[in-house]
């Protein structure tokens, strides 16, 4: 068992958490909380599969998962924005609906044949450093890649540019933004759009790069949820996000990886000689989850930061409130 | 809405348009016919899903009528799916009375389950227990597994403010992956994935077991277990609407700054509220291995506790109504098993709490068209 092979692939597996938590850190940015996101992926990882084995071409797959999941999010998005109703229900009866399409166009899909999938690499020069190289430069896939250009990406628009400061506004004080003639409404369709289309990636990223296929619900196993808890713990910061993706991702690995020797730090490994253990360590993400959620609510309440002040709450015009 | 009149105010405008206006007074049934249109355009856009992956919706939806409502059998076969889905309704009903978002009814529902085993595979009760105590002791011990894993959401929602929406979901799949190691490692018959038959000391009575004075109930598979959604509906019910604590419950819900001021225990009705809402998702969970399945094993349940919340809210947090509508999923739920594909069942059950939420806009609101004024 080596550590730097488990930790390589836990920055694949990690890197869909990060598409689908930066995702869900605009929606809730623009003060829409979408409980959808397990949903979205699900359709995500459905449509990438669909149309890379009719197509043959992995990158149609992914683009038009992403568009899927983006048109699926506007169901919220409407519900939400334009009919005012609960986001949490909303965002709940998306979830349901996204996943039971999924499963209905995905049937048959687990029986289907070689998947076309998209290239891995190594990036010249940098995969040369010592430890940093070989876990996250070395025969990783071009999403990972990604990945790592859209975190600092993300943080750059939401703090340093203008419409990332409207992003913010409309989150915070959607009032005050409607003042100085921002279109709310637009605005967080256009941010529960992008958010869709960032679970659908996270969705595809699994099903052409990391873990290659379909296992209907098991696809996804409950990561779109692991997301949502995440972006709480990252107090709504993609930097904060990553690191928080990135653990994930290892703990994912780590997890498939420690039942498989039969030595571990020297010792024999109880995981191996007690199979039944893997349960266990099946709970271990989620309840890593919960843990991660206690101790951002901690902080969140020590140091007074919290979600953005308008999350959840429908905007109307001239209606008291935030 | 607000978009389309700012737009009309340059040059041509369309004549008419729509505007929107809060619903001041409702009429009578309202707010039922609102809902039964949802559940009916949900029908017809999954009838359109299923034609577009090459189904028959017409065959599909006529067999299901038949297969749920046909004859005597089957309406008690789902009669007999409808009782989780009371239980785990209510479960829903009264956390979400409170606004508590109690997501994790399935993994309550699997910890009840295992509850109610332990007391006869652990076992906690002697083999030779009268059936009447066996299934006592398993009701209790099915309601306080499913409360303890309502506990813990309560608790961190209370005393830490932690989402209890995530911990609850999270806690699902804690809870299935704890009884699959039991089924696995611990109660399995034989190396299957599954525990060893309960004694007849431990099954919920059934009609079938009276078929000898009565023969027409032979076959009848409907149980116990019923009685104890109807009655826990009217306990629900009174508990919600006129007991004191109830009416806390429900002042938290819909204006919790008030409710501060009143001086209502906030958090530790949040706790008890959860523990309530878990341990009847716990003995939805006891009734099915008990009247149903007669051992532990996985596949327990086709999502019994994610139906409930759309149950609780198809009924309008009536825990009265919760009754009837759980017979319209059980239905649903018996029908889709023999369905192709397999996913048609989940899949409409997310349209049609998609279309209730939406629809629930026309209850709020008055959609009037109007003729706008030539100077407008």
């Amino acid at each position: 068992m080596d550590l730097i092979i488990i930790l390589q692939a836990g920055v694949a597996s990690g890197t869909v958490l990060l598409f689908a938590t930066i995702g869900e850190i605009f929606a809730e940015r623009s003060g829409v909380l979408n409980l959808g996101v397990e949903g979205m992926m699900l359709i995500g990882a459905m449509t990438a599969i669909s149309i890379a084995l009719v197509s043959g071409n992995p990158w149609l797959g992914l683009l038009l998962a992403m568009l899927a999941s983006a048109l699926i999010s506007q169901i919220h998005a409407v519900i939400a924005i334009q009919f005012r109703a609960d986001q949490v229900l909303s965002g709940l009866a998306l979830n349901f609906a996204a996943i039971g399409l999924a499963l209905v166009f995905g049937e048959g899909l687990s029986k289907a044949g070689a998947l076309p999938l998209l290239p891995r690499f190594s990036i010249p020069l940098l995969a040369e450093i010592p430890v940093i190289g070989p876990i996250f430069f070395t025969n990783q896939s071009v999403l990972v890649y990604l990945g790592f250009l859209l975190t600092p990406a993300a943080w750059y628009y939401i703090n340093r540019t203008r419409p990332g400061m409207h992003l913010r506004a409309i989150g915070e004080f959607p009032a005050a933004a409607d003042a100085l003639g921002i279109n709310v409404a637009l605005q967080r369709h256009l941010y529960v759009f992008a958010g869709g289309a960032l679970a659908g990636l996270a969705g595809a990223t699994i099903s052409l790069a990391v873990s290659p296929g379909w296992f209907s619900e098991m696809t996804t196993s409950g990561q779109g949820w692991i997301a949502i808890g995440l972006v709480i713990f990252a107090q709504w910061d993609p930097l904060r996000a990553a690191f928080g993706a990135y653990v994930f991702g290892a703990l994912r690995r780590l997890i498939l990886d420690i039942q498989g020797p039969v030595m571990l730090l020297g010792l024999a490994n109880p995981f191996f000689y007690n199979p039944y253990w893997g349960f266990f360590l099946q709970m271990v993400p989620y309840a890593f989850t919960i843990l991660f959620l206690v101790i951002g609510s901690r902080e969140a309440m020590r140091k007074r930061v919290g979600a953005p002040a308008a999350l959840g709450l429908p905007y109307v015009r001239g209606e008291r409130g935030l | 809405m607000s978009a389309t009149a700012s737009r009309s105010r340059r040059r041509w405008s369309f004549p008419w348009a729509i505007r929107v206006e809060p619903r001041m007074a409702q009429p009578r049934g309202f707010g039922t016919a609102v809902s039964l249109g949802a559940v009916l355009l949900a029908l017809l856009l999954g009838g359109v899903v299923l034609e577009i992956v090459g189904g028959n919706p017409l065959r599909a939806y006529g067999y299901m009528l038949r297969a749920s409502f046909g004859n005597f059998g089957v309406i008690s076969d789902t009669l007999v799916k409808a009782t989780p889905l009371i239980l785990v309704g209510l479960a829903c009903t009264v956390a979400f009375r409170m606004r508590l978002w109690n997501i994790g009814a399935e993994g309550q529902f699997f910890m009840g389950a295992f509850g109610a085993s332990a007391v006869v595979l652990a076992p906690l009760v002697p083999p030779d227990t009268p059936a009447w105590l066996t299934i006592l002791a398993m009701m209790v011990a099915g309601f306080a597994a499913g409360a303890v894993w309502g506990f813990i959401p309560g608790i961190l929602k209370a005393r830490l403010n932690v989402n209890e929406i995530i911990t609850t979901l999270m806690l699902n799949y804690i809870a299935i992956a704890w009884v699959n190691f039991f089924i696995f490692a611990v109660w399995t018959e034989g190396g299957f994935q599954m525990s060893r038959v309960f004694p007849k000391t431990a099954w919920l009575p059934r009609l079938a077991d009276y078929a000898e004075q009565f023969s027409q109930l032979r076959g009848i598979t409907l149980h116990l277990g019923l009685l104890f959604g109807l009655v826990a509906a009217v306990i629900i019910w009174w508990v919600l609407d006129r007991s004191q604590w109830g009416y806390e419950v429900r002042l938290t819900g819909d204006n919790p700054r008030a409710a501060r001021y009143a001086g209502i225990r906030i958090a530790l009705n949040t706790v008890l509220v959860m523990m309530l809402s878990g341990g009847l998702a716990g003995l939805a969970g006891m009734s099915e291995i008990s009247g149903v399945v007669h051992r532990l094993q996985g596949a327990i349940s086709p999502g019994y506790g994610f139906t409930g919340i759309i149950i609780a809210w198809l009924a309008k947090l009536n825990p009265l109504a919760v009754v009837p509508v759980s017979i319209l999923f059980g239905a649903l739920i018996l029908a889709g098993r023999e369905i192709q594909p397999s996913g048609v069942p989940k899949m409409i059950q997310g349209i049609v709490l998609v279309c209730l939420i939406a629809s629930d806009f026309l209850v709020r609101n008055r959609v009037v068209i109007v003729r706008r004024s030539p100077e407008a």
